[in-house]
Formats: structure tokens, C-alpha cells, sequence
């Protein structure tokens, strides 16, 4: 299989590389995810997957204004994802990111992509994806699995 | 916060921010205008208008990067522009012993509660700043975080705040600067799916409990968006609002929701609903299985009672203390447990409603929360509530199993060791 390119935009710069790791259920950061970057809410599907180093793609996130610390807390701890891939911005998140470059210089990249490229990037599986988030533009790229033809 | 991002132009800064931008103000502002003006480009925001108060959610320990943001603000001289509250933080300090947080944590909570004091916000450490003797006025802008300070100022006071969080807040406070965007804006303040509860049981109504679980369903239906609840008595409290949107912005995301003839902005459907808007009819039925969904418990023995999620008003504490009036104390076997802030615990104290909570074995809690810190005995493994927003995040927060009721169920079963249900209240029909 070839590369596949998406074009998005930008929520917060920075560049990343990790596996793909698609929500099936919006989440919340804080109560939603532990230290370590697992999921613990007890209502989300995929409960006890780890986002540590993960693209991880959710179309919206959810939940308590508290999600920008815990987010800011695990990249300066190096458990957040690698990059966050979302169809609309959210607040919340950027903010945790921004802090966190402001603070450490580690940046998190944010990137939105709008429904049918979402979709498209939903059908790619599992292997690595490579997010770069520019300063208003933003590329997710990866080599989409055979085994999930998008 | 759901503007769309794409090639939208920076906001157009006044004089003034820009000047806050250069460093006039403070190496502090200029960083903390810098994050607002960060914000303001993600939401869309044509330029960034001035609030009144703040409400600060920073101040609850998540671990070192909130420390260290808010020790780094100290350090570059931060000063709050606007009369600004604090939220709840992670220890009760007027309790040491309650929380059982270990050593390290507890120096960090207390360094970080600390600092936001030394900013110049008001020690205040409550979830529930509107249940404070200075309430925002209707139509004002104001910067609030935590989701159900954010949901009641919009809703039941009418005052004009998006949904931040955590480094916004403070930012805010200390520039006195938020982007014009989200709620602060007439064309989001529009509602966007309906419940209709002319069907639900007046009875069921009238408890709390119920407002808790209607939110929830609120929360789901709605998602960010704003719900309208039609066919509610005009005898709805304040307390049963803030349950309704507690829960709403905890399942959701909820910021703002109207009741028709209650909240300010809804005198009629027509002054709120937004065009095509579909109605959701709501009955008994949605309500128990709602409750049936939230109650994870397997056991019908009882641990403990959480009660003041968010945190207890005067009103609740003074139904509390009738119910307990004249019947025997908690069972042994029970702890209990009664969060509120300082200010409404020193009221109920001065109106006689504390002692007799205290007597039947409860104990009091302030400054904090149960389902945040590190408070419930160890062993305990079965909690009532009657809280929608506590029942949907103890399991995962806390590893609890949780049962929600009625306060009349919660202090029947904190009484008897186990669970007893009122089987009337939840019946279709009475």
C-alpha cells in the first residue's frame, strides 16, 4: 500500500509520529484518562487503552474543564499521545498543549480534519501516522493497512 | 467552543491588549494575554472583550504542570484584574486529617492552593461560587471554569461565560480579557434539542435526585448543545437546577440550558428555541433507567453516603437535618459523608442545620470534594448518592461501585446498612 496524505488544520503546532489509535467514544482527559494514559472511564468502549505515543483520533472531546491540566500534566510526564487528531477544535485541549510548550518546549501537535477525511483516516488501522502541524495547516500522513482498506 | 478554525483572521486587539501584549502590565499579563489571544484564534473570535469576575478551577491538584504554570505566573508578579473566586482544591484545609493523600501530593495541593492565593483570588474553594453572596448580574460577561459554575451562571443567573478551563481561567483573571466567542455570543445561547417532561411524575419532580438523572439524559441528548426542558412546575429550586446542570455538563457538554418560564432568557419556548429544534419526550421510564444505568452497585450492603456533589447549599443542609431530626443515628458500618464550601457550611452551622448531620455520624467536608481526593475509608466499596454528576464519575475517579437515590432514600439506607428503596417515587405513575 502507498502513502496516503490528509490535509487539516491547525490547533497546536508540532510534529509527531505514532501508532493510530481511533475512539469510538468522545472522552474526557480528566476523569477519563489516568497518570499513565490509560482510559479508566468506566463508560468509554475501549476502557483500559493506552494513549501514551499513540495518534490518537477522536471526532470531539467531552467532559470537565479540568482535561487541559491532565493533558498539560502527561506531556510534561511523557505519557500524553504522540498527537491528537479531531474534526472540530476544542478549547480545552489546545490549551493543555499550549501550556506545555510554553512551560517544557514539548509540543503536542492538534490538528483538525474535516468529516470526510476524518472518516478516511478511521479506515487506515493501526500502523504508524505521522502528524505535522504547521503553523495554520496540517498534514497527517501514514501508510494505510491492507487488513482496513479506507 | 465549537467556531469553525479554518483561515479565520487573528482577532483585532484593542489598544490596550496590545500594550498588555508588549509587557505594560507585566511579563505576567503579557504571558497570560498571549495564551487568551492563543484561544481566541482557535474559537474564531473577531476580538476579545472584558469581564467582570473570574472563577478559577486551576487551584485542584492534577500534578506538577499545574504547579508549575501557576508558581510561574507567581514568579513573574501575577496579580488577578477582576474579583476573582477559587474552586474546589485537592485537601480540606480547615480538616487536615479527612484527606489521605500521600506526603507529596499533599505539599504540592497545598503549594499550588498557595499560589493562587498569592495571585489575589479569594480563598473561597468551592464548586458552587453562586451559592457566595456575590452572584454575576444577568447579561454580564464573566470567565468561569468548572463545568457546573459554568452551566448555572449561564443558565440560571443569565450571565454570559464559555466553557474554560484550567490556565484560561487564571489568564483571564489576571488580563480581565476573553475572547468574544462561544456563549458570550447571542447566536450560541440558542437551544438546540428540547425534553418535553409533561409526562414525568410531579412527585418524582420535586426530588433532587431526579434532576441529577434528567440532566444526564440532557447531557447525552444535548451533547455540546444547548437543551430546553419544557413542562416543568414553577416550583423548581435552585438546588434541582444546579443537579440538572451538573449532571448535563458531566455527560455532555453542556454549558448553558434553558427552563421554560424559570431561567432568565426563556420566557417563552419561542425567546430560546433555535429553528427546526426536535423534541425528546421524557416520562418516568427514562428517568429509573437512567438511574438504574448510573447505580453500578452489585451489593445491597452500604459503605458510605456522599452527599454535596456540587457542593451542598444551606437549603440542602436544612432538608438534610429535618430528615434526620428526632430518628436514630447512621448505621455503624456506614460513613458518611457531607461536602460544601465554607461559607455555606459557617451559614448552616449558624442556622443549626450542621449539628444534627454531624450527630447522626456524617462528616463534613470543605474546600475539596469526595470524588476528587483521597477522603473515603479505606475498604469502602459501596456509596450512595444522590448526586447525578458524583454517580457518573466515582467509578472511574475513585473505584467506588455507586448507588443513586433520593436524600430520603440515601439517609434511609445510611440508617439501616443497605439499601432501601422508595419503590413509590420511582413508579410511572402516583
Amino acid at each position: 500500500m502507498g502513502e496516503a496524505a490528509l490535509t487539516g488544520t491547525t490547533l497546536h503546532p508540532g510534529e509527531a509520529t505514532g501508532e493510530l489509535l481511533v475512539l469510538r467514544a468522545p472522552l474526557s482527559f480528566w476523569g477519563g484518562t489516568g497518570e499513565d494514559g490509560t482510559i479508566v472511564d468506566e463508560h468509554h468502549p475501549q476502557r483500559g487503552a493506552r494513549l501514551t505515543g499513540k495518534v490518537v483520533a477522536m471526532p470531539t472531546a467531552r467532559g470537565s474543564s479540568s482535561s487541559s491540566s491532565v493533558l498539560a500534566e502527561q506531556i510534561r510526564a511523557g505519557t500524553a499521545p504522540a498527537a491528537l487528531v479531531l474534526t472540530e477544535p476544542d478549547a480545552i485541549l489546545m490549551l493543555g498543549a499550549w501550556v506545555s510548550a510554553e512551560l517544557y518546549g514539548r509540543r503536542l501537535p492538534i490538528v483538525t480534519l474535516a468529516l470526510p477525511g476524518y472518516r478516511a483516516l478511521c479506515g487506515w488501522g493501526s500502523g504508524p501516522v505521522t502528524v505535522v502541524a504547521g503553523p495554520e495547516e496540517a498534514v497527517v500522513s501514514g501508510a494505510p493497512s491492507p487488513r482496513h482498506p479506507g | 467552543m465549537a467556531e469553525p478554525a479554518r483561515r479565520v483572521p487573528p482577532p483585532e486587539l484593542s489598544e490596550e491588549d496590545t500594550a498588555m501584549l508588549a509587557g505594560d502590565a507585566g511579563e505576567a499579563a503579557a504571558l497570560c494575554l498571549r495564551l487568551v489571544v492563543a484561544l481566541a484564534r482557535v474559537l474564531g473570535a473577531r476580538r476579545l472583550i472584558s469581564v467582570d469576575s473570574a472563577h478559577v478551577d486551576g487551584c485542584l491538584y492534577h500534578g506538577m504542570a499545574g504547579l508549575d504554570f501557576a508558581e510561574r505566573l507567581v514568579g513573574l508578579g501575577a496579580r488577578v484584574a477582576v474579583p476573582t473566586t477559587l474552586n474546589v482544591g485537592s485537601l480540606d484545609l480547615l480538616h487536615p486529617g479527612l484527606v489521605r493523600a500521600d506526603a507529596g501530593t499533599t505539599t504540592n495541593a497545598r503549594r499550588l492552593m498557595a499560589a493562587y492565593t498569592a495571585m489575589g483570588c479569594t480563598p473561597t474553594w468551592t464548586c458552587a461560587p453562586y451559592q457566595l453572596t456575590h452572584r454575576p448580574e444577568f447579561g454580564r460577561h464573566i470567565a468561569w471554569a468548572e463545568s457546573n459554575a459554568i452551566v448555572f451562571a449561564n443558565s440560571v443567573l443569565g450571565a454570559r461565560t464559555d466553557r474554560y478551563g484550567d490556565f484560561l481561567d487564571i489568564s483571564a483573571a489576571i488580563t480581565g480579557r476573553v475572547p468574544y466567542a462561544g456563549l458570550h455570543l447571542d447566536r450560541n445561547r440558542r437551544a438546540t434539542v428540547r425534553l418535553d417532561c409533561a409526562a414525568v411524575p410531579r412527585a418524582l419532580l420535586r426530588e433532587d435526585v431526579a434532576w441529577g438523572l434528567l440532566g444526564h439524559l440532557a447531557g447525552q441528548t444535548a451533547g455540546s448543545g444547548v437543551p430546553v426542558l419544557t413542562g416543568i412546575p414553577d416550583d423548581v429550586t435552585e438546588d434541582q437546577l444546579k443537579a440538572f446542570g451538573a449532571a448535563a455538563a458531566s455527560s455532555g457538554g453542556v454549558g448553558l440550558f434553558h427552563v421554560v418560564g424559570i431561567t432568565p432568557e426563556a420566557s417563552t419556548l419561542d425567546a430560546v428555541a433555535g429553528p427546526g429544534i426536535e423534541t425528546v419526550h421524557v416520562g418516568a421510564d427514562r428517568i429509573r433507567a437512567i438511574r438504574d444505568r448510573l447505580s453500578t452497585a452489585r451489593s445491597s450492603r452500604l459503605d458510605a453516603l456522599c452527599l454535596g456533589t456540587p457542593h451542598f447549599s444551606v437549603s440542602e443542609f436544612e432538608r438534610l437535618s429535618r430528615l434526620l431530626a428526632d430518628g436514630p443515628g447512621f448505621h455503624p458500618a456506614v460513613r458518611a459523608y457531607v461536602a460544601t464550601s465554607r461559607a455555606v457550611l459557617d451559614e448552616a452551622e449558624r442556622r443549626g442545620f450542621a449539628e444534627p448531620v454531624r450527630r447522626a455520624g456524617a462528616d463534613i467536608v470543605v474546600d475539596t470534594c469526595t470524588y476528587i481526593t483521597p477522603i473515603l475509608a479505606p475498604g469502602v466499596r459501596t456509596v450512595m448518592t444522590s448526586s447525578g454528576k458524583w454517580a457518573w464519575y466515582a467509578p472511574g475517579n475513585i473505584g467506588v461501585d455507586v448507588v443513586v437515590g433520593s436524600m430520603a432514600e440515601c439517609v434511609a439506607s445510611a440508617r439501616a446498612g443497605v439499601i432501601v428503596r422508595d419503590e413509590e417515587l420511582w413508579a410511572k405513575q402516583h
